[in-house]
């Protein structure tokens, strides 16, 4: 391999490595949000929050979570994810119909 | 070029989960896999929050659970989300002995939630006469964290086999994929725990 190829391969590669540690940062700043909100959510219960909120919102935060956890850990919102995103939304769909049903016809 | 060198090229391509076409073909299915998976665990949360309220004397959700447990265990398994991304960090850099210490670190962070499981669980049958069979609730319980649980010790035997099994072959195209989906399967669990700590823990304790 002549010197211009092998720099310019070495060139990609340290790009290639620049924007692995960018998604890498993104990653983290996930992670420290998820504890944040599981710190807030459990410190709802603990403080005996009583408002007619506190259910709504903590399975809002869970919601998030689960959002931050499949699009950044679960690297969703990248390219090449448009059947993954296909298949788990479907998936979602069925869950909560599924989840519905069993809550208010099934059992009662 | 024999099919042996098509898997061990000497520059690794950006992705190298999904460099062969297996790779390609796993990374789609396991996803609809976990598509699946998400609809068994909504029927096992639908079936939990039915059967919630059918308790039986004072095991009722507020009196059993603690949250303290619960806290550790959503930090193990948050944590070693996190680890399970450094790991797949490394095999995009193609540095393998680091991919391997972080999905060390992600079986120990996996072995500890699992303990506290099994310490909970011991706990509830020993100290408060909960099992399976003392009331629908309990029922449900057992099954959903159960089946939580199972993922749980599935996901710690599968990342185990594949990094004893690859050790001396290194990082190429054919395991990198297998590595790659194992992580997938690591968070689909933490997925799946952070609306079990939500739903079944802190809204029970809510009542």
């Amino acid at each position: 391999m002549s010197e211009r190829t092998e720099n310019v391969s070495r060139h990609k590669l340290n790009v290639r490595k620049d924007e692995n540690k960018e998604e890498m940062v993104q990653q983290v700043i996930t992670f420290a949000l998820m504890i944040l909100f599981t710190l807030i959510a459990f410190s709802m219960v603990i403080l005996d929050i009583s408002s007619y909120f506190i259910k709504p919102t903590l399975l809002l935060l869970a919601g998030v979570q689960v959002a931050f956890q499949l699009f950044y850990f679960m690297h969703m919102k990248n390219k090449g994810h448009f059947m993954p995103t296909i298949i788990m939304f479907g998936g979602m769909t069925i869950a909560l119909a599924t989840i519905i049903t069993f809550t208010t016809i099934i059992w009662w | 070029m024999s099919h042996d060198d098509v898997l061990n090229p000497k520059h690794m391509p950006h992705d190298p989960e999904k460099a062969t076409l297996e790779g390609k073909n796993k990374f789609v299915g396991f996803w609809m896999f976990l598509g699946g998976e998400t609809v068994l665990f909504a029927s096992l949360f639908g079936t939990y929050l039915a059967l919630s309220g059918s308790t039986s004397g004072d095991n009722t959700p507020e009196n059993l659970f603690g949250l303290e447990l619960v806290f550790i265990m959503t930090m193990l398994l948050l944590t070693s989300s996190l680890t399970s991304v450094y790991a797949m960090y490394h095999m995009k850099n193609h540095n393998f002995k680091k991919m391997q210490l972080w999905l060390g670190v992600t079986v120990l962070l996996g072995l500890g939630f699992l303990g506290c499981e099994i310490y909970e669980f011991y706990h509830y049958i020993h100290e408060y006469g909960f099992t399976f069979r003392s009331s629908a609730f309990g029922s449900g319980f057992y099954t959903l964290v159960g089946f939580h649980g199972g993922h749980v010790l599935f996901g710690l035997f599968w990342i185990t086999s594949l990094m004893i099994r690859n050790q001396k072959r290194g990082l190429n195209l054919y395991n990198a994929p297998k590595f790659y989906i194992s992580s997938l399967y690591w968070h689909f669990i933490d997925v799946v725990w952070v609306f079990i700590f939500t739903v079944v823990y802190l809204l029970g304790k809510v009542g």
